[in-house]
């Protein structure tokens, strides 16, 4: 790549070990870059709950989609439970668009065994189960590998580095269903079971896997740990857009750019400095037509969109959600229509049948797409697409209903031409098919 | 031979990561399809009884994933993201690729059991699309060349260089 002198440089976090030549994410790579400090800093030496505290004053939030504070969900744990509680780290990483936490698994798997740990510690929890996607088998091979190593070296299991304190970790791996990113869904299939949401409240705080106090983070929420506690949580409070949003987050830009990819970034940066600066800009210098701003739940945004804050509460107020923290970028030309039915799909085939509005709008909703798509669609199909959508939104155990129908509601308040124009021509189509034989009577 | 008479050490183990033993279940579902590429009644039957399960309970579970085959495959199961990610930068065209070379098309297996063609939803690889994942490998960024090659290579090795390693995209400077 051309040297791009005018793009703003930042002090990578989470990717600034692997982003040295040579560096492999083997233990004596990662401890040579200071890696298992904080865990010695803080073992024994400081108490569980100032290090909830400390991450509470960090201000990270959570990097899966929910965007919810660490520190205060670790919070919710009962303080005087006496017996096992649990950590889950989520590496499902199911989401449309998003590409980080398998970057970070399988480039710097220690940075987040560490974070996992000093999690386990501030919670109580003395196992940790890394739940990662089935198709990740070589991330899941790089894990065990850490933790074996890890293990070998007093990092993890018994009596960690003579301290007393205990923290076993596990790698599971899911089989294939988007919904087990959904963190209740995550606990049922830990447990061997289908992978259907829990009805909240109780919440996994208090009643998780296997009905014991439990922490569900993502990996990069917990990779952040180390960081927060080597430099101090000011120093990470002062990333990004204070004071909601703080911190650096790795965005997974996919679609019509010149350089898709994940960067790195601090919270608060705009959409048209990831898409143009970051990620190169539109290939084939094309204008923008749409974004998605946060993996597929996320609604579709426009260009007039782009100078938007990429922190929670700015995309939020856009009418849409950070989510992921995967952009997926479309040129001019990408039909919204089909755009909005591949999503669909996606969202058809992944609904895990539990709630009816999901489990049967889901399948109305990519009918009538597919039939708008393929120019056999009527004029009252919007009014369809409008009632089913309004009919599955906030009607569901989960988020994923909320989710599902964002690609085809954002889509008809931006797009709703491109609706019009195939059902008008499909109209058009009609009316030139020659009329059917008159009925004898 | 059993599942248990195969792998009993592995088994114990993994119910050892465990203190609930259906936890075990997909761990060991996955050992069921290890050699075969797919989970048969009796193994179904077995794992029930090592889990203290009900076969139903397994099945129930093993219906869910879509990872988990209670069918046959081919020896190399081809599976191409569709997912709109991955369809904007040609998913579509790598499918029919696929499908003029081996004349597969998706759910299809080639007549010698060597390929099945999967399209399938996203596999968390939408910055390197279009891609395909076969068996345990992804294989991604591909043109019509790769494909060729990975489908060459596979028939007559068994396995092809051009899978991912360690993944990290754009990839790191290499000064130094």
């Amino acid at each position: 790549m051309s040297a791009i002198e005018h793009m703003p440089t930042y002090e990578p976090v989470l990717l600034k070990n692997m982003s040295q030549p040579g560096y492999t994410g083997s233990l004596p790579d990662y401890e040579k870059t200071g890696g298992y400090r904080a865990l010695r800093n803080i073992l024994g030496k400081v108490a569980p709950a100032d290090v909830t505290q400390l991450v509470i004053k960090s201000g990270l939030r959570g990097r899966g989609g929910a965007g919810f504070p660490t520190g205060v969900k670790w919070g919710f744990l009962p303080k005087d439970y006496q017996g096992p509680r649990y950590l889950c780290c989520n590496a499902d990483e199911s989401e449309p668009g998003t590409f980080k936490d398998r970057q970070l698994i399988e480039r710097d798997p220690h940075q987040i065994l560490e974070g996992i740990v000093l999690a386990c510690y501030a919670i109580g929890a003395e196992s940790a189960y890394i739940y990662i996607r089935g198709e990740f088998v070589l991330g899941a091979k790089i894990l065990e590998q850490a933790i074996g190593d890890a293990r070998a070296a007093g990092y993890i299991g018994k009596n960690i580095l003579g301290t007393g304190v205990h923290a076993d970790v596990w790698v599971h791996r899911g089989a294939g269903a988007y919904i087990c990113g959904e963190e209740t869904a995550l606990l049922e299939s830990l447990e061997g079971k289908r992978g259907l949401p829990r009805v909240k409240p109780p919440f996994p705080a208090t009643h998780g896997l296997y009905n014991k106090p439990t922490v569900v983070n993502n990996v990069e929420t917990l990779a952040n740990l180390p960081h927060i506690i080597n430099r101090g949580p000011e120093w990470f409070a002062a990333i990004g857009s204070p004071p909601k949003s703080t911190g650096t987050r790795i965005f997974c830009v996919s679609g019509h750019v010149k350089r898709p990819g994940n960067y790195e970034v601090p919270m608060g940066i705009t959409f048209r400095e990831l898409i143009y600066e970051h990620a190169g800009g539109m290939r084939g210098d094309k204008a923008i037509k749409a974004f998605i701003p946060g993996g597929a739940s996320a609604p579709f945004l426009t260009p007039d969109h782009l100078d938007v804050k990429m922190d929670f509460e700015s995309v939020a107020a856009a009418g849409s959600m950070l989510g992921s923290g995967g952009v997926t970028v479309m040129e001019e030309g990408t039909s919204m229509v089909w755009a909005a039915l591949r999503l669909m799909e996606f969202f058809y085939h992944e609904s895990c049948g539990k709630c009816s509005p999901c489990r049967e709008g889901s399948s109305w909703l990519v009918q009538t797409m597919r039939r708008i798509v393929a120019k056999r669609g009527r004029a009252q199909d919007l009014e369809t697409l409008s009632d089913l959508c309004k009919n599955i939104a906030g009607r569901t155990v989960c988020a994923f209903g909320d989710a599902e129908v964002s690609p085809i509601m954002s889509t008809l308040k931006h797009w709703r031409h491109e609706y019009l124009a195939l059902i008008h021509e499909a109209e058009a189509a009609h009316l030139l098919r020659p009329e059917p034989a008159a009925k004898r009577h | 031979m059993t599942l248990s008479e195969k792998y009993g050490t592995e088994i114990a183990e993994i119910l050892s990561r465990y203190p609930v033993k259906r936890s075990a279940l997909i761990p060991l579902l996955y050992l069921a399809q290890r050699e075969g590429g797919y989970i048969t009644e009796a193994a179904m039957i077995e794992i029930a009884g090592i889990l203290k399960l009900t076969p139903p309970q397994v099945y129930e579970t093993a219906t869910f994933y879509t990872m988990l085959n209670l069918k046959p495959v081919g020896t190399f199961h081809i599976q191409v993201c569709k997912s709109l990610m991955c369809a904007l930068v040609g998913s579509d065209t790598v499918i029919g690729w696929i499908k003029a070379k081996l004349g597969i098309g998706p759910g299809e297996t080639t007549a010698d059991g060597l390929f099945t063609l999967t399209a399938v939803e996203c596999l968390a690889a939408c910055g390197t699309g279009p891609m395909m994942q076969i068996n345990d490998d992804y294989y991604e960024r591909l043109t019509e060349e790769k494909v060729d090659r990975i489908l060459a290579d596979l028939k007559s090795t068994g396995s092809c260089a051009l899978k991912t390693g360690p993944f990290m995209w754009p990839e790191p400077a290499r000064n130094g």
